[in-house]
């Protein structure tokens, strides 16, 4: 009589558990972080309309160090839901993608971390040499 | 084997094994999830291009937000292929994260009028920022003071 094979779990199903199921939950979130930073960042803009002397102060928020670093997240949070995006999209069009899901997750956050270094270093040079009183 | 349409057979409550899907959803209703299921792809693609091209000229290249200010957007908007990547992006953004939205509503808004309210208060305030903004990149005037 054949031995029963060895119960194995499912390797995936492309939402349930393991990588397809954290990568939609960060798509979910960064998605839902992004709608409202951009509701705040068109009224922002809108200051314009009002006179330059309000669109100026409210843009110097942006500047400050600790406005600074928040933009760094919300850089990273843009690049992870677009990059993870075009996964969505292969996967649901390209015919081998469903198959090769996993690896183009770890693709996309290799190519996050491979962005974000230089990004991070550009976008908080000013801040840190300053705060360093080097200018 | 025939039946008559008006009588119900056990496959309208039931749908055999592999037989084609029987959808519970109304027809209309499944034909907008489908557009809705394409835009928010084809959005994400363009997006891909606007928004992350806008996010490296505004944060990276140049400067970054340090150089940003009403001179600055009134030099952009001087030129109108910066006003149409804008109105662009504007549009794309806004109609693609208010959909997402309303998914992310329907899955967690178990109570219709919960969901119902909800749903109505993205949109108007998505209507208004789409307006808003359409309006300020028409009527901006370099010349204000
Ligand atoms: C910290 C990051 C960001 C900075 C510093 C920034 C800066 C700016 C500036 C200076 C403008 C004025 C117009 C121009 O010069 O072209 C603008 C407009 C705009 N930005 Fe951003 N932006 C940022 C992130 C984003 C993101 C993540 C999105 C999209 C999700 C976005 C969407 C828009 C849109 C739609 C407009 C046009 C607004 C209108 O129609 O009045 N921005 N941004
Ligand atoms: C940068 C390029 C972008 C790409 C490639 C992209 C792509 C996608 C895709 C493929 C989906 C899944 C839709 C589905 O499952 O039917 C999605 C969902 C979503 N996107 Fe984007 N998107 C981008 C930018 C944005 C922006 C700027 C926002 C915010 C204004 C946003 C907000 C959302 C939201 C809230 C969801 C719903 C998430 C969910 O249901 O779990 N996306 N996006």
């Amino acid at each position: 009589m054949p031995s029963a094979a060895p119960a194995r779990r499912p390797a995936g199903t492309l939402y349930r558990g393991r990588e397809g199921m954290w990568s939609w939950v960060a798509h979910r979130v960064t998605g839902v972080l992004v709608f409202f930073f951009l509701l705040v960042h068109v009224l922002d803009t809108a200051l314009v309309r009002v006179s330059p002397e309000a669109y100026n102060q409210v843009i110097d928020t942006y500047k400050n160090p600790v406005m600074n670093v928040m933009e760094v997240g919300l850089v990273g949070a843009v690049l992870y839901h677009a990059l993870n995006g075009l996964r969505i999209i292969a996967i649901d069009f390209w015919e081998r993608g469903p198959r090769y899901q996993r690896q183009m997750l770890w693709t996309v956050v290799a190519v996050w971390v491979v962005v974000m270094v230089p990004g991070t270093y550009f976008m908080l040079e000013r801040t840190i040499s300053e705060m360093l009183g080097s200018v | 084997m025939t039946s008559t349409a008006s009588e119900p057979r056990d496959s309208d409550l039931l749908a055999a094994p592999n037989s084609p899907r029987k959808s519970f959803t109304p027809r209309g209703r499944a034909n907008r999830e489908m557009i809705a299921w394409v835009f928010m792809r084809v959005s994400g693609m363009f997006l891909v291009v606007l928004v992350l091209g806008h996010l490296l000229i505004m944060n990276i290249l140049d400067g970054g937000v340090h150089r940003i200010n009403f001179g600055f957007v009134a030099g952009r908007w001087s030129n109108p292929f910066w006003q149409v990547w804008d109105l662009a992006m504007l549009w794309l953004a806004m109609l693609h994260g208010t959909n997402g939205l309303r998914v992310v509503i329907a899955d967690y808004a178990s109570r219709p009028q919960t969901r119902f309210w909800l749903t109505m208060l993205l949109y108007v305030a998505s209507a208004l920022v789409i307006v808003t903004g359409t309006l300020v990149i028409f009527t901006f005037d370099p010349t204000m003071s």
